[in-house]
């Protein structure tokens, strides 16, 4: 067994809204992730996984705890994470294989390499054609696909993932999670991956982490022993998988209840 | 609208009964400039008829013939021309140094809430002033040269300009920026490759909406002390009871507004084609 690639130790995230009680977004979490691992963090809406993944960024700093990659300490946004948003983020000014190709600023590729490597990421995420076209023009999905490929393309050691697909509808999603998980089993790269959909979960991971309603804290593990390649019809009648989902989704529908029926915070963790 | 003949035209588009004032529903575009134009038309073919009936007395409102002839004169003694060249240059001034100190202060102001909190209330409280209210103490500080002219058009433009463009600036979503870390740039690298060229479109409506209002405060900075200019124009035949020379005056400073304004808008498709849905 390798070493773990990502570790986040005792970690604790607290925010202090101005003249509000303070809010404690994620408690006492601990995560490995181990190298061409695709780890799951799911939970009901606000229970502190997007904070947590967001830590493992660099985005957010956590109030106490540490967090390492590689076995460096994580101090901020850094190039050895990718990261994919659930909110569309790519450059509306630039083209399909510019907003790739920007990703690849800060690298010592040269130019005909950095053209090269695009060009296989489009190959990648299957959007030959459509190059040159402007993310106005594309759909839900296209955007999305070109986000991803514009997280991998300059290698990050992880990819975190937040929701990358919540903003789209059933079908699209279930042809996303076909392609991620395609482009997974074949280029195979360590993702920690941000979720409320417990099928979503368990079709693509190898571990699923499920979180407490707020204050977030990891609740249980479960380890996801689902033969590769994996595809999405298998599943549907598979008796292990629907064993997963029945256990899943108690553990997560506990947890969604409690917070369910407690006075909603603002700050959506 | 239940059809229950059997449909027997597919390819027909269906034909509903279009209502010109559907909610928000697409008129016809032939309709829709045609209706502006026959406005502008029906404008003036009332003013015409008001006047040339003697309906209003010419002292109030001269006919547009009368317009027409003191255009004509002017052009003629080449005091339009003059007027023009002057009050153009005051308005590119006075917005060029509004604009190049909004552009950077208001980046500032939008990026670091250290820059918002220093200024912002001292802006809030500055720009209810009125422009008009500080002729007498430009003045005081620059005398009667264009620099006062200059000053008065900065004051009215520069201190809605810089919070226009800290919006501008705001409207970058946090996780582009978010993204863009995550890529390895720097704040500066961020805020040159990403901020700046998101909120670019933003900023380039306010430079068009900023030089429209440099172009209402004109007749406040020729206020006093000018010899040249259309609002200096318009404030002396105000003295000698001149109704077509004010007309005139209005009628070619909204001119040259519309003409900047459509100067903008025309530059602005051609700069942000991407922002088109259909490329």
């Amino acid at each position: 067994m390798t070493e773990p690639l990502l570790e986040m130790n005792n970690i604790w995230v607290k925010f202090t809204p101005s003249k509000r009680p303070e809010v404690v977004a994620v408690e006492d979490a601990s995560i490995s992730v181990r190298e061409n691992e695709f780890v799951s963090l799911i939970g009901p809406s606000g229970c502190g996984k997007s904070t947590l993944l967001r830590a493992a960024a660099g985005l957010e700093i956590p109030s106490s705890g540490e967090i390492t990659v590689d076995g460096q300490p994580v101090d901020g946004p850094g190039a050895d994470r990718g990261m994919v948003f659930q909110a569309y983020t790519l450059f509306p000014w630039l083209t399909v294989s510019e907003n790739i190709r920007f990703a690849l600023k800060k690298t010592s590729l040269t130019s005909a390499e950095k053209d090269d490597r695009v060009r296989e990421y489009i190959r990648l995420i299957g959007l030959e054609g459509f190059e040159n076209s402007y993310p106005n023009q594309l759909s839900g999905g296209m955007r999305q696909r070109v986000a991803i490929a514009r997280a991998l393309v300059y290698r990050p050691k992880i990819l975190l993932m937040d929701e990358p697909f919540g903003a789209l509808d059933a079908q699209t999603r279930l042809l996303m999670q076909e392609l991620l998980l395609q482009v997974w089993e074949n280029h195979r790269s360590t993702v920690l991956f941000v979720t409320h959909d417990v099928e979503e979960a368990i079709l693509l991971s190898d571990r699923i982490l499920v979180m407490t309603a707020l204050p977030g804290k990891i609740k249980a593990e479960i380890m996801i022993d689902l033969p590769r390649p994996r595809s999405i019809i298998e599943m549907e009648s598979s008796s292990q998988f629907a064993a997963y989902k029945k256990q899943l989704l108690e553990l997560v529908r506990e947890e969604a209840r409690k917070s369910f029926s407690r006075i909603p915070d603002k700050r959506e963790a | 609208m239940a059809d229950n003949k059997p449909i027997d035209n597919v390819m027909k588009k269906p034909r509903r009964k279009t209502r010109l004032l559907e909610l928000r529903a697409d008129i016809p575009a032939g309709l829709y400039f045609a209706a502006g134009a026959s406005f502008i038309g029906a404008f003036f073919l009332i003013w015409l008829l008001l006047t040339s009936f003697g309906l209003v007395p010419p002292l109030f409102l001269p006919g547009p013939q009368a317009v027409w002839m003191e255009l004509v004169r002017q052009i003629g003694e080449g005091i339009l021309g003059q007027d023009v060249a002057a009050s153009l240059y005051r308005i590119t001034l006075g917005w060029l140094v509004s604009t190049l100190l909004a552009l950077p202060i208001g980046i500032l102001m939008g990026n670091f809430k250290f820059f918002e909190g220093l200024l912002e209330p001292f802006i809030d409280l500055v720009r209810y002033m009125p422009a008009v209210a500080f002729v007498p103490l430009t003045i005081l500080w620059t005398g009667v040269d264009d620099g006062q002219k200059i000053l008065i058009l900065f004051i009215g433009t520069f201190f809605q300009e810089v919070l226009m463009i800290m919006d501008n600036v705001k409207s970058v979503p946090r996780e582009m920026i978010e993204v863009s870390s995550t890529f390895g740039l720097s704040r500066w690298e961020i805020l040159y490759h990403v901020i700046l060229r998101y909120a670019l479109p933003g900023i380039w409506d306010t430079f068009r909406i900023t030089l429209g209002w440099a172009w209402t405060y004109l007749v406040v900075a020729e206020l006093v002390a000018a010899k040249i200019g259309l609002g200096y124009r318009i404030m002396r035949a105000q003295r000698f009871l001149q109704t077509e020379s004010i007309i005139l005056g209005i009628l070619v400073i909204g001119l040259l507004g519309l003409l900047t304004d459509m100067a903008f808008k025309f530059a602005y498709k051609r700069l942000f084609r991407w922002m088109a849905r259909k490329g």
